[in-house]
Order: C-alpha cells, then structure tokens, then sequence
C-alpha cells in the first residue's frame, strides 16, 4: 500500500524535472539542432504520457485491489485488449522511428555540400590535431612516419611537399559561421569521439578507418569537444574547442597560422 | 516427455565433498551460483563505491587507497586508470557474474527441475562441471586485480585496438587484459554447458501432463534464456579468443595497419578491424542484456499472479513475448553502434527491429497490470519487489524510445543518458527480480521464512535509493556528461553538473548500506526464520508440492502427474483459492 505514494511521488519528481529543465541541453547552434531538438521533445511528450500513465496505474491498481478481503476475480485475459494495445505501440514506436529518420539522413545519407570546406581530423591519445589545405586549397603528402608530437608535427606533414608545407594544423577547430564545413577524421591509436553538444552531433573515430562527418555552425561562439568513446586513462582530459568565427575572422585566423 | 525415472539420482550421496562441493544435486549447485553471485554482487557493488567517491573526490587523499594499491593510488590519490580499471571489473563481474550467474543458473537450476516436475537435470556432471568452470573464471577474473598494471582499463566491452594492442595503451593492458579474455573465455565454456542442460531439461524431463502449455512463465524465461546462451555465449567465445590471439599470437582480426600508439608504430599488424570486434561483441551483448532480464521477467510474472491471487492475464501472449524478445533480441545489436562508422543505413533497418521489440517489452507490461488488476494483492516483500520490478522495467524500458532512434543517439551515445537507461533496466530491474525470488523461494531452499519487517524496511530503501541514484543519470545525459570519465575536472560544462554527481555518490552509499539489511536477514533466517510450511504463499507449482527443502531426488520417488495450468488462483467453485497443478483433475479449472 505504501508502495502507490512512494511511486507517485517518485514519478513527479521526475517528470518535474524533465518539465523544469533544471539540467538541460545547451542552446542549438545549427537546423541540425533545431530539428534534433524538436523531434526529442516529440519523443519526450510521447515518452513522459507513456511513462506517468504507467507509473500511474501501477499506484492504482496497488490501491484499488489491495487485499481487502474480497475474492479475485478469475480471469484468464482478454484477447481484444490484448491485440489493441500490441497494435497501438507497434505504431507509436515505429511512428517514432520514422519522424526521426530525416534528422538521421541528413547527417548520414547526404553527401557534404560541394563548397563546404574540408578539414582533416586526427585523434589520438588524447589529444587532437586539425588539418587546414594551404592557400593552394590541397592536403599535401603526410606519413606516420614523420610524426614529431614534440617537433610540433602531429599530423607527420611532409615538408617536402609543397602542398604539405603550407597546410595548417592547429590543435583545436576553428570554423566560419554558417558555411558548410566537412571533417575527414582519422585516429591514429585507439577509438575516440568527435562530439559537440551544441551540434548535437557525434561520431565515432576508427583507426584504419577515414570517417567523414559535415555540419553547418550558425553562432560565433566558443564550444567544448569532449571525448566521448572510452580511449584510456587520459580520456576525461582528452578536451578541445570548436570555435565558429565570422568569415573575416576566419580568414585571418588561417593567413596568422600560414605565416607561422 | 520421457519418464523420470529414465535417470537416476536417487540415493543421496554422503560425505561432506560430495553433498556441499562437488555435488550433482540440482538444488546444491543453485545455491552454490546464488553464493557466488552473492559474493559477486558485493564485490561489484564496493567497485561502484570506490568510483562513485573518486569521481566527486579525484583529487583526495585516503590513506587506505594508498595501502591497497601502492602504484595505483600511491599516497592514497586513485589515478585515472585505477578509475578505469575499477569500472571495467565493476561492469563485468556485474554482467557476468551476477546477471547471467543468479537468476538463470541459481534460481534457474534450483527450480526449473522442480516446477517441471523432474528429479535433476538431464546432465547432473555437466552442471557440476559448469559450476566449477564458471568458479574457475571469477578466480581468473579477480586475479587480473593483482598482476602487475593491475586490472584492464577498456570497460565490459573491451574495444580494441585499446584492448588489442597490449601494454602500451595503458596499464591493465598487458597481463590484466590477458586475464580478463581467459576468465571471459573460460565463463562462456561454463554458460554453453549450462544451456545445454537447461534446453535439455526443459525438453525431455517434463513429468506427466506438463505441457509446454502450462509451465510456469519461469520455465518459459529459463529454456529461451538457455536458448539466448547457446548462441550468443558461442559467439563470444570465438572473439574472446581472436581478441587473445590478436594479443599473444601476433594475429590482426581487430588490429589494422598503420596504427602509432604512444609514439611507436605498430608494424606487426595490419587488415584487421575494429568494428568486427564491436558486431561479434554485440552480437552476444544484446541477447545479454535479455539473458539478465528475461528470467526475472518470470519469476515477477509467477509473483504478481501468486499474491494477488489471479491467473496471470494473457499468458499465451506472455509465452508469444517471451519467445518474440529471444528471436528479436539477436537482430537489434546494431543500435549498440549507430556511432561507431558503420553503414549508416544499417541503422535505420537495427533502429525499426529496435523500436518492434518494444512492442513485446509493453505487452508484458500491460499483462503485469492486467494480471492486478481486478486482484486481491498481498504485499509480501516478495512481492514488494516484483512490483518494483515493474516500477524499474518501465522506467529503464521507456528511455529505451530515445537511444534506439539513431537521430537522437546522435547526442546520446556514450552519455550517462545511457548509464541511467541499462542500470535502470539490466541492473536495478534485474536484481529486484533476484531479490523477489529469494524472498519468494527462500521458505523452499532453507525451509524458514525470511523476516517481514526487515524485508520491507530494505526494500523501501532500496527502491527509492535506485532511483535516487539512477535517475538523476538521465538528465546528466541530456545535459551532455559523457560516460566513462573518472573525473570532470577537465571539461568546463561538466563543472556545473558536479553537485548532481555528489548526490548520486550520497544515494548511492546510504543504498549500498541498505544491502547490509538483506545479509543480516538472509543469514539470519537462515538459521532463525520462523520455520516454514511446505507452501507458505498458497502457490500452485510443483515446488510447492515437496517439503522445504525439498529430498534429494526432489519428489521422494513418486512421479508428479500435473492436471493443470499454472496459475489457477480464485477458480469459481473450488474449495481453496488456489488448485495445484498436481490437483485432481476433477477438481474444476480451464488451465
């Protein structure tokens, strides 16, 4: 009996906090997110009825048909009931998958828009390294090889490359605002994971693999990249930025990293 | 159905060696796997403490760390990979040791015989054997706690090349990792031997009118678990071993070319993949998380009907669910990996089997509801606990609706979103179903009653501990926490969040004190309890039909004929409100 209370208040303090948003997402900062975070709260709504209903009616039935001295009734079940609610959360949870389906190819099934602008991503324990084409618009000759964490090399750039030598790499992303931009990510070692909350976007990195991932930013702003796939003791430090500058900005960003 | 008779355990053996230690009595070796899993879930609960402190705590200094691990915690300062290490041997001797072990080979191999009226299994020496091998690998796992690097760092999953490439991806490794692999190897040998028997049993020993039909739904949740056993342990087997000679033989299954790690290139392999560890992985890591939960899933099915005194609502659709769940359970293992670079259209197809094993998971739910609804509910422990069970399964279930829609896993992968959802569910959800059944078959092993009010005092606790501990998880997910930090010292945005880690770290040490109550009433009515009679809840299995505990050949040579159903409570007409599956068959019921 003093389970049904116990479970209504459990539930509405949980759905309170769901509703009060007391710890939440950070704002959006692309139509990727703005859709993201329409069809989560369509799942929420849908979610949280299913939820307090079923939280509910367990209360219920605790009090309702507690042992009161009456007999059972003697029931074996109901067959109709049974094929209405089959059907009925058949649909809603399929109903639920395929709403989100668009979200899903945008990210994935799209090819990245011709002009967005390429950027190689390379992780490693733990630490992250971003690679920009030079003035010549090209990734030049890179190999494992050449890599000098130390020397300021991360990457192992071949400078005996022309196209090589002017590539930039920096050690956190730096994108303009509102263009289409397209990583190509590498690891060098382990799994890691490029995640911006703020894009609401993430995406494993696999050695041996070249996994591309395409955004646009809509906000000049500064945000954190957590790791967020299990690569070892240094994981939880494993953090860089992603930082959306207007266009200018950008450009002088690159020309600053060129001269260096 | 073959005779009983047809196998023949009937004199019980003498001797202390025989009877306690390498008994083939059924019931012996159930308690021996409770007993293990007991000591298991301790083991794994105190790991969780340990991390739970050092991730509000990671720069403190407690002098006993230090004692306990000189390298790891040297001046009493747990290090990052000490974290690590704790949290792969808390997720695995969890899954492994305590999930899989308790409420399929314990309670599993204690009753299954019993309610379907045989006298042991079909394969005494296999059980045994099976026993023993699954000891052997918790001996092999917790050793990996004392060779030197200390315990591996890649988690339950362990996903190379962080666990493929040896020494030089961290500590825990080099020999830690090796002796993670073997015990997980040796495990699977134990748990394929177990299904064997238990698939075995299920089909050849059923006495005299048992039909499939009407077994009780723990019979149902123990043959499909047996089932999920069989082809998902094989599984896991074959890339334990791959995963070992990737490490040891210089073999490339996982590995692929071109990999620097720590600034040494790894000439030696090449043509491996990664992903392949993570599909053959999951390919046995769902079907587990059903092999941790199904079996509960019966025993709250058989409690429900039994203490409100209704047959259960549905039980054909309940035996379509059960049987749905196991078949579905090995197409979906791909919504472990919508972020792992794998064909992102794949997702879709692993998203909509995903979302169509739901529908079984409500059904259940609906039926549980249905089964009380129009009951005369007691509120035993046992029963307390079933229906914290359900409480738990539609909490842990319903996050389910936002991870297995790859869009929204986008943000969610490897978030504590995802934390809160499988401890919710495989975790808490699981382990209310084992405390259920050891309130509710307790009378049975030991013969006396376990004591009401410490029972209830515990389970209130309990239940509103998990919570406490479990749901705050979910928000820590929606606002960004990636899972398997051991500190959140180094990500601005998680500064905010560490108030809601210390309560979770405070909920999480008052629950697990809490457990002392369930010791201190296990052990104590062990020898106290008030003694019990042969059928205390006025149940209707066969179980309750033998004296507690039961003899050695469980029916005392007579062979059980069973009349009906399993759940026939407040039939019209009958005497009692409950008949007997071993009741005349002129006494009236439907089943």
């Amino acid at each position: 009996m003093l389970l049904a209370p116990v479970v209504w208040v459990l539930t509405v303090v949980i759905v309170y906090f769901f509703a009060a948003k007391t710890w939440w997402f950070p704002p959006p900062i692309s139509q990727h997110g703005l859709a993201y975070d329409a069809q989560f709260m369509r799942t929420l709504i849908v979610v949280g009825i299913i939820f307090f209903l079923a939280q509910f009616a367990l209360g219920y039935v605790i009090v309702r048909f507690r042992n009161d001295g009456r007999r059972a009734e003697y029931s074996h079940g109901n067959n109709r009931l049974e094929t209405l609610w089959t059907s009925a959360t058949a649909l809603l949870f399929i109903g639920l998958v395929i709403m989100g389906t668009k979200i899903w190819a945008a990210v994935h099934f799209d090819e990245a828009p011709p002009d967005a602008i390429p950027i190689e991503v390379m992780a490693k324990q733990f630490a992250w390294s971003f690679r920009y084409p030079g003035p010549d618009g090209k990734f030049g000759r890179a190999d494992l090889h050449l890599v000098n964490d130390s020397a300021g090399n991360p990457m192992g750039l071949d400078d005996k490359d022309p196209a090589s030598a002017d590539d930039i790499v920096s050690a956190s992303l730096k994108v303009p605002v509102g263009k289409p931009i397209n990583l190509i990510m590498h690891s060098r070692d382990v799994i890691h994971n490029f995640f911006v909350p703020e894009l609401r976007m993430k995406q494993d990195i696999v050695p041996g693999m070249e996994i591309p991932l395409h955004f646009q930013a809509d906000k000049i702003g500064i945000y954190e990249v957590p790791c967020s796939e299990l690569c070892g003791l240094g994981h939880f430090q494993m953090r860089t930025t992603m930082q959306v500058m207007s266009a200018a900005d950008f450009e002088q960003w690159k020309r600053q990293q060129a001269q260096k | 159905m073959s005779s009983p008779s047809a196998h023949t355990a009937q004199h019980a053996p003498h001797g202390f060696i025989r009877k306690y230690i390498f008994s083939l009595d059924h019931k012996v070796i159930g308690l021996q796997y409770y007993f293990l899993g007991l000591f298991s879930v301790f083991l794994g609960m105190s790991l969780s403490l340990l991390m739970r402190y050092h991730m509000v705590n990671p720069n403190v200094a407690v002098s006993w760390f230090g004692k306990l691990w000189p390298t790891a915690a040297a001046g009493g300062v747990m290090t990052p990979e000490l974290y690590l290490s704790l949290m792969t041997m808390h997720g695995t001797i969890m899954v492994f040791f305590v999930l899989t072990t308790v409420p399929q080979s314990g309670f599993g191999n204690y009753f299954l015989p019993i309610q379907i009226g045989a006298e042991d299994m079909a394969f005494p020496v296999l059980n045994m054997m099976s026993f023993w091998t699954t000891f052997l690998a918790l001996i092999v796992m917790v050793a990996a706690f004392f060779v030197q690097g200390g315990a591996p760092l890649s988690g339950w999953t362990a996903y190379p090349p962080l666990s493929g490439a040896g020494r030089i991806t961290g500590p825990g490794e080099g020999m830690g990792q090796n002796l993670w692999l073997v015990s997980i190897a040796i495990f699977c040998g134990a748990s394929l031997m177990g299904a064997i028997n238990f698939i075995a049993t299920t089909v050849d020993l059923r006495c005299q009118g048992m039909r499939l039909m009407r077994m009780p739904l723990t019979c149902w949740t123990w043959l499909v678990t047996a089932i999920l056993g069989l082809l998902g342990f094989a599984v896991l087997l074959a890339a334990g071993v791959l995963l070992l000679l990737d490490r040891v033989a210089g073999t490339s299954f996982f590995l692929p070319a071109g990999l620097m790690i720590n600034d040494q290139i790894l000439v030696s392999h090449k043509g491996g993949s990664p992903l392949l560890w993570q599909h053959l992985f999951w390919f046995f890591g769902h079907p587990e998380v059903y092999i941790a939960i199904l079996p509960g899933m019966g025993i709250t099915s058989q409690l429900l009907a039994t203490f409100s005194r209704k047959p259960i609502f549905g039980y054909k659709a309940m035996v379509y669910a059960i049987l749905s769940i196991g078949f579905l359970g090995f197409l979906v293992w791909g919504h472990h990996m919508f972020m792992s670079g794998m064909n992102p259209y794949s997702a879709m197809a692993f998203s909509v089997l995903t979302m169509a094993i739901g529908v079984p998971s409500a059904i259940k739910t609906f039926n549980w509801i249905g089964t009380l609804w129009g009951g005369k509910i007691h509120f035993d422990t046992a029963m307390l606990f079933a229906l914290g069970f359900v409480s738990l399964f539609v909490t842990g279930g319903v996050s389910g609706i936002f991870l297995g829609q790859p869009a929204l896993d986008l943000y969610f992968h490897d978030t504590y979103f995802v934390v809160g959802h499988f401890h919710m569910i495989m975790g808490v959800a699981a382990i209310f179903g084992m405390f259920a059944a050891t309130f509710y078959w307790f009378p049975k092993m030991f013969g006396r009653m376990m004591n009401e009010t410490l029972g209830k005092i515990h389970f209130y606790l309990t239940f509103i501990g998990v919570y406490a501990i479990f749901t705050p998880m979910h928000y820590l997910g929606i606002a960004g926490n990636p899972r398997r930090y051991s500190a959140f010292t180094d990500v601005e945005y998680l500064g905010k969040l560490i108030p809601v880690h210390q309560f979770m770290s405070w909920a999480a040490y008052v629950t697990a004190t809490a457990q002392i109550i369930f010791l201190v009433n296990l052990f104590w009515s062990m020898r106290k309890g008030k003694p019990a009679p042969i059928n205390p809840w006025h149940a209707t299995s066969l179980e309750w039909t033998v004296p507690s505990p039961p003899p050695h050949d469980n029916f005392a040579g007579v062979h059980p004929v069973v009349h009906h159903g399993p759940y026939e409570y407040s039939v019209p007409g009958a005497v009692a409100d409950f008949i007997m599956q071993t009741d005349p068959a002129s006494v009236r019921s439907e089943g």
